[in-house]
C-alpha cells in the first residue's frame, strides 16, 4: 500500500517549520520518506522555470502551488513574490502550478499559505531580481550594485537608463540561480505591495461565469458518475440489480467497485456511469441495492451522548497536570462546572464534491477541485498502476474547501470508476451524498471545572474532555494519543492559575471526522471563552476586566504539548485584540433591555482575534445584530482579504452557533440538504467589523482563527441579554424558555 | 440566428425544445424532463449556472427566464419552450454589467462558486428596484446561499451598483 497516508498535523508542523525548504511536507510511508532532506539539500530551482514567465512584452504570470478555495491565495501570495520581484501589480496574472512537489509547497490548509509560503516565495521573488539585475549589469557593463529593480525594470546611473524586465528574462533565466539563503530581501519599509488592500485576481472570472470549478471540467468524450453508497459508515454492498437503472436513457453502464484505504470514507458503491450527470442522478433513483449495514447501524447521536456522559462520570486520562486542581476546587471558596456540548458538523462546500479523471494505459490526467494534490496523484497512480509522475493532476478552483477537500475519498471513487470505464468521467456529489458522506468535526462533550479565591482571582481550572478524536482515525499514534487533535490551545488556557488539569476520554464512534475549519478549536474557543465568562460572572466582574485581569502580565506562553517551533502564545497580542475589539464595539456601552454584548477572544493558528458580539435575545428569538472583530495575524499582506477571511470565518462560525447539527440515526446521517441543515443567509447575516493588528511580526493564519470565538461571543452576549447560558451548540430560542 | 441542434447522446425520444438562449435561438433534442440546469452544463457546456442542491433551496443555479429569476435545477427544460433564458454568460459581453463590475469593486466573490447565482438574483431584483432598501435585498437575495459568508459585501454591490446605474 504506497497510498499516501498523512495527517495534518505532520504536514502543518513540518510546512511551516521548514522556511526555505520549498519541498513539501507531505507524508508517504517509508518509500520516499527521506526525499525532503535530499531535496532541501539541491539547489534551489530557477525561479524563471518555476514560479515566474515573464514575456517579452512584460507580462507577469506568477505560478503558485497553493490551491485557491475562496481564502485568496491566488491574490495573498503573489503580492509576497511580486513585491520581491518589484514588478507592476497591474501586470500581474496568476496560474496554478503542475502537481509537481520537488518544486512547489502543495497542500493547503491549516491557515498555513501566507505563513508558510513568507519566506519561500520572497526569497524566490528576490532571486528572481538579482537575476534580472545582474543580466542588466551584465548588458551595460556595470557592477549589479550600481543598478537597481523598479516597477518592472532595471534602472541605471545619472542620466538614468533602464532596461524592462521583457528585454532581460531571456538573458536573466540562463544566469546561475542564487542562494535563497543568502539572497537579499527588502527591507519592509519599502513595500509596495505588501500591506496594501488589493483587489482579488480573480473577481473578473467569478463574476461572468468563466471560472472553472473542477464541477465545470470538461474532457472530450467524458461521461458523468454518481455513486450509490452505503448509508451507514463502513457499510457494504450486498447485491444490486441495474437492470432499471440501464433502462433510463443516457445511462451507459452500472457496476460495483471497491475503495480502501486510510483516506476512503466508504468501502465502495454502486457506479451509474451516464452522457450527462442528470441522466446519471436519475439512473442512481432506478437503481435496485441492497446493502449489508454492518455493526454501525445501530448508532445515534442519543446513544453517542449517553457515552459521553459515561465517560464524563470516570475520571479522564491526564493530559497535562500542574498543581492540584482537584484539591484546589475542593478548597474553593468559589466554584462552578458546567458542561458544554457540540455536535457533529458537515464542511458543506457549495460546490458539492467531483472529481474528473482519465486512466489510460501509460498515463492518466486529472482535473480535481482539492487541497491536497498530491495526495489524489497518489491515489490515481495506485489505481491506475502507474508511477504518480504518470498522473497528471490540474487542481481547479474550488467551490469552498474548508477542510473537506483536503480528503481524498472522492478521488478514490473517481480513479476506480475510470479504471473501469477507460473514458474521462466525473464523479459527481449529489448534495444529499456531500452532506451524508462528510469527514464531520467531531462531536464533543466537555466538563468545565473552575474556582476562585477570596479576591476573585482564578485559584483553578479543570477541563474534562470527551469527543470522537480526530487523532484516532488519522495519526499513527491515534490509538495512544487520541487526545492530542481535540484541545488545541484549550491545553494552554492564557488565564494565570495555579492548577490545571485537563483529562480526556475517548468516544467511539464509526462516523468519519476530519478537519473542519479551525479544527479542535471551534471546540476549544467556545469551551474556554464561555467558561472564562461564567468565572468573571462568579467572580462578580466584567467580563472584560476579568479577562485582562488573568491574563496578567504580557509574557510569552508555550503552546502546552508543542515542540520548539511551534510559536508562544503572546499574553501582550491577545490582550491587544480583546482591547481593540472591545474599544470598537463600544465595550459596555448602555443597551435596550432584552440585549446583550459578549466578549471573547482566543489564539489559533499562531494568530489572535478578540471578538464582541451584540445581540437581542428573548422568546422571540435570538438575533445577532453586529459583530466587531479585531484581528492580530502578523504582518498584513492584503488587509482587504485578511477582512474577507474574517467576514466569511465569522459567518461560517455563526451557521454553525444558531443552525442545525448534523445527528446520527441508525448509522447514518439524518440531515440531506439545506432544508434540514441550514445556512446563515442574507437576511440573518449581521454586519461583521474587522480591524486589523497593523503587526510588523511573521505573518501568521487567518482562514481559520475567527471561528473559534463567535459562538462564545454569542453565547456569552445572550447571558448579558437574558441571563441565561446557553453550552450546548447549536443554539435555539426555545434554549430561552 | 441560426438555430443550433444539439444533440444529447442517449435521449431516445423524438422531442426537442426550443428557447432563447442569451439571445439566439437553441434547440435541444433531450428528455423533456430534464432541468434546465443540467441542459446548459452539460448539454451545451454552459458551466457558468452551478449546482448547489437540486431542490431550489440554494440559488446558486440562478438563471432569468424572461427576465423573472428561476431555479434552473427544478425546472424541465420543456417547461421553457419558447422562452427567453439568461445566464451569467449572456448578462454582459465583457463583464461591464453594473452588477457585475460593482461585484469586482467590492471583491466580493471568495471561492466564487455561488455567485452567478447571486448575481442573477441581484440583477433581477435591480430591473425590479431601481434603488432596493436593505429589507429589498433581504427578500430578493435570501433563497441564495453563500458558504464564504459574502452577504455583506453583496448587500454593499447591490446599493452600489443602485447608485451606478441611476447616475448613467
Amino acid at each position: 500500500m504506497n497510498t499516501a497516508a498523512f495527517s495534518r498535523r505532520e504536514f502543518l508542523k513540518a510546512g511551516t517549520a521548514g522556511g526555505a525548504a520549498l519541498v513539501i511536507a507531505f507524508h508517504y510511508p517509508a518509500r520516499t520518506a527521506d526525499d525532503p532532506a535530499k531535496a532541501q539539500e539541491q539547489q534551489p530551482p530557477n525561479p524563471f522555470d518555476a514560479w515566474i514567465r515573464i514575456t517579452p512584452d512584460d507580462h507577469v504570470t506568477l505560478i503558485l502551488g497553493k490551491s485557491e478555495m475562496g481564502q485568496g491565495v491566488f491574490t495573498s501570495l503573489p503580492m509576497i513574490l511580486a513585491e520581491e520581484l518589484c514588478v507592476d501589480w497591474k501586470n500581474v496574472k496568476v496560474e496554478q502550478a503542475a502537481t509537481e512537489p520537488k518544486i512547489y509547497d502543495l497542500g493547503t490548509g491549516g491557515s498555513g499559505s501566507v505563513a508558510g509560503s513568507w519566506l519561500p516565495l520572497r526569497q524566490a521573488g528576490a532571486a528572481a531580481r538579482e537575476m534580472l539585475i545582474l543580466a542588466a549589469a551584465k548588458k551595460w557593463e556595470v557592477g549589479p550594485d550600481t543598478c537597481k529593480a523598479q516597477n518592472g525594470f532595471v534602472v541605471h546611473g545619472h542620466p538614468e537608463r533602464t532596461l524592462r524586465y521583457g528585454e532581460l528574462v531571456g538573458d536573466a533565466a540562463t544566469l546561475p540561480v542564487p542562494s535563497f539563503k543568502t539572497v537579499p530581501l527588502k527591507n519592509s519599509d519599502s513595500f509596495t505591495i505588501v500591506g496594501e488592500d488589493k483587489h482579488r485576481l480573480d473577481s473578473s472570472a467569478k463574476t461572468n461565469g468563466s471560472a472553472k470549478f473542477g464541477i465545470d471540467s470538461r474532457v472530450p468524450e467524458m461521461t458523468y458518475a454518481v455513486v450509490a453508497r452505503c448509508p451507514v459508515f463502513g457499510g457494504k454492498l450486498s447485491s444490486f440489480d441495474a437492470e432499471k437503472a440501464k433502462a433510463v436513457p443516457g445511462v451507459l453502464d452500472v457496476f460495483s467497485f471497491e475503495t480502501a484505504g486510510k483516506g476512503a470514507s466508504i468501502t465502495g458503491g454502486v457506479a451509474i456511469v451516464a452522457t450527462n450527470s442528470w441522466a446519471a442522478m436519475q439512473g442512481r433513483k432506478a437503481l435496485a441495492v441492497k446493502w449489508d449495514e454492518g455493526a454501525a447501524a445501530n448508532e445515534s447521536t442519543e446513544e453517542l451522548n449517553k457515552h459521553f456522559i459515561e465517560n464524563a462520570s470516570k475520571p479522564g486520562k491526564v493530559v497535562r497536570n500542574d498543581g492540584d486542581a482537584n484539591s484546589a476546587i475542593a478548597d474553593g471558596t468559589k466554584k462552578i462546572e458546567a458542561i458544554y456540548e457540540l455536535p457533529f458538523a458537515a464542511h458543506v462546500c457549495m460546490e458539492p464534491m467531483n472529481c474528473t479523471v482519465h486512466i489510460q494505459a501509460d498515463r492518466a490526467e486529472a482535473w480535481v477541485p482539492t487541497q491536497a494534490p498530491q495526495w489524489a496523484q497518489a491515489v490515481i497512480a495506485e489505481a491506475a498502476k502507474l508511477p504518480p509522475e504518470k498522473v497528471v493532476v490540474h487542481t481547479t478552483l474550488m467551490g469552498g474547501g474548508f477542510g473537506r477537500r483536503y480528503q481524498a475519498d472522492f478521488v478514490m471513487e473517481a480513479s476506480q470508476i475510470a479504471k473501469k470505464t477507460g473514458k474521462p468521467v466525473m464523479v459527481l456529489w449529489t448534495r444529499e451524498d456531500d452532506m451524508q458522506h462528510d469527514f464531520y468535526r467531531p462531536a464533543s462533550h466537555h466538563k468545565l471545572q473552575g474556582a476562585l479565591d477570596a479576591k476573585g482571582n482564578l485559584k483553578a481550572w479543570k477541563h474534562f474532555q470527551t469527543s470522537t478524536s480526530i487523532a484516532v482515525k488519522w495519526e499513527q499514534n491515534g490509538d495512544e494519543k487520541p487526545e492530542q487533535s481535540e484541545f488545541g490551545t484549550a491545553a494552554t488556557i492564557p488565564y494565570v492559575t495555579p492548577n490545571v488539569r485537563i483529562e480526556y476520554a475517548l468516544a467511539h464512534s464509526s462516523v468519519p471526522r476530519a478537519w473542519w475549519r479551525s479544527v479542535e478549536h471551534s471546540s476549544s474557543g467556545f469551551v474556554v471563552e464561555s467558561f472564562v465568562d461564567e468565572l468573571a460572572r462568579e467572580a462578580g466582574q466584567d467580563p472584560l476586566a476579568f479577562r485582562l485581569k488573568m491574563i496578567g502580565d504580557s509574557r510569552k506562553v508555550p503552546q502546552f504539548g508543542e515542540g520548539p517551533d511551534s510559536p508562544p502564545l503572546d499574553t501582550g497580542r491577545l490582550k491587544g485584540v480583546l482591547q481593540l475589539a472591545a474599544e470598537k464595539a463600544g465595550w459596555g456601552k448602555k443597551l435596550p433591555q432584552g440585549e446583550g454584548q459578549g466578549i471573547a477572544a482566543f489564539f489559533s493558528f499562531d494568530s489572535y482575534v478578540g471578538a464582541v458580539a451584540e445581540v437581542s435575545a428573548g422568546s422571540q428569538g435570538i438575533v445577532v445584530k453586529r459583530l466587531v472583530c479585531a484581528v492580530d495575524c502578523g504582518r498584513p499582506i492584503n488587509p482587504n482579504g485578511i477582512r474577507a477571511q474574517v467576514e466569511s470565518a465569522a459567518i461560517y462560525a455563526l451557521t454553525a452557533t444558531v443552525k442545525d447539527a448534523i445527528t446520527i440515526e441508525r448509522g447514518r446521517v439524518a440531515q440531506a440538504n439545506f432544508n434540514d441543515y441550514a445556512m446563515v443567509r442574507m437576511k440573518e447575516a449581521p454586519p461583521v467589523e474587522v480591524h486589523v493588528v497593523m503587526s510588523s511580526e511573521a505573518p501568521t493564519g487567518i482562514g481559520e482563527p475567527t471561528v473559534p470565538v463567535l459562538a462564545p461571543a454569542i453565547c456569552n452576549a445572550i447571558f448579558a441579554a437574558t441571563g441565561k447560558r446557553l453550552r450546548r451548540l447549536p443554539i435555539r430560542a426555545s434554549d430561552l424558555a | 440566428m441560426a438555430d443550433v441542434l444539439y444533440d444529447m447522446g442517449g435521449w431516445r425520444g423524438d422531442v426537442s425544445t426550443t428557447f432563447i438562449l442569451n439571445g439566439k435561438s437553441t434547440t435541444v433534442d433531450v428528455d423533456p424532463q430534464m432541468p434546465l440546469l443540467w441542459v446548459l452544463r452539460d448539454t451545451l457546456d454552459m458551466t457558468g449556472t452551478k449546482f448547489g442542491c437540486g431542490m431550489a433551496l440554494c440559488g446558486a443555479c440562478t438563471v432569468h427566464i424572461d427576465g423573472e429569476p428561476a431555479r434552473s435545477c427544478i425546472t424541465p427544460i420543456a417547461s421553457v419552450s419558447g422562452k427567453k433564458i439568461t445566464t451569467i454568460e449572456g448578462l454582459s459581453a465583457d463583464g461591464s454589467h453594473p452588477v457585475q463590475k460593482a461585484w469586482m469593486e467590492e471583491d466580493v466573490p471568495q471561492c466564487g462558486y455561488c455567485q452567478s447565482g447571486q448575481i442573477m438574483s441581484a440583477v433581477a431584483l435591480l430591473a425590479k428596484k431601481t434603488n432596493p432598501t436593505d429589507a429589498d435585498i433581504d427578500d430578493a437575495m435570501s433563497g441564495n446561499i453563500c458558504r464564504c459568508g459574502t452577504y455583506q459585501r453583496i448587500r454593499k454591490a447591490i446599493h452600489k451598483a443602485a447608485a451606478q446605474s441611476s447616475k448613467a
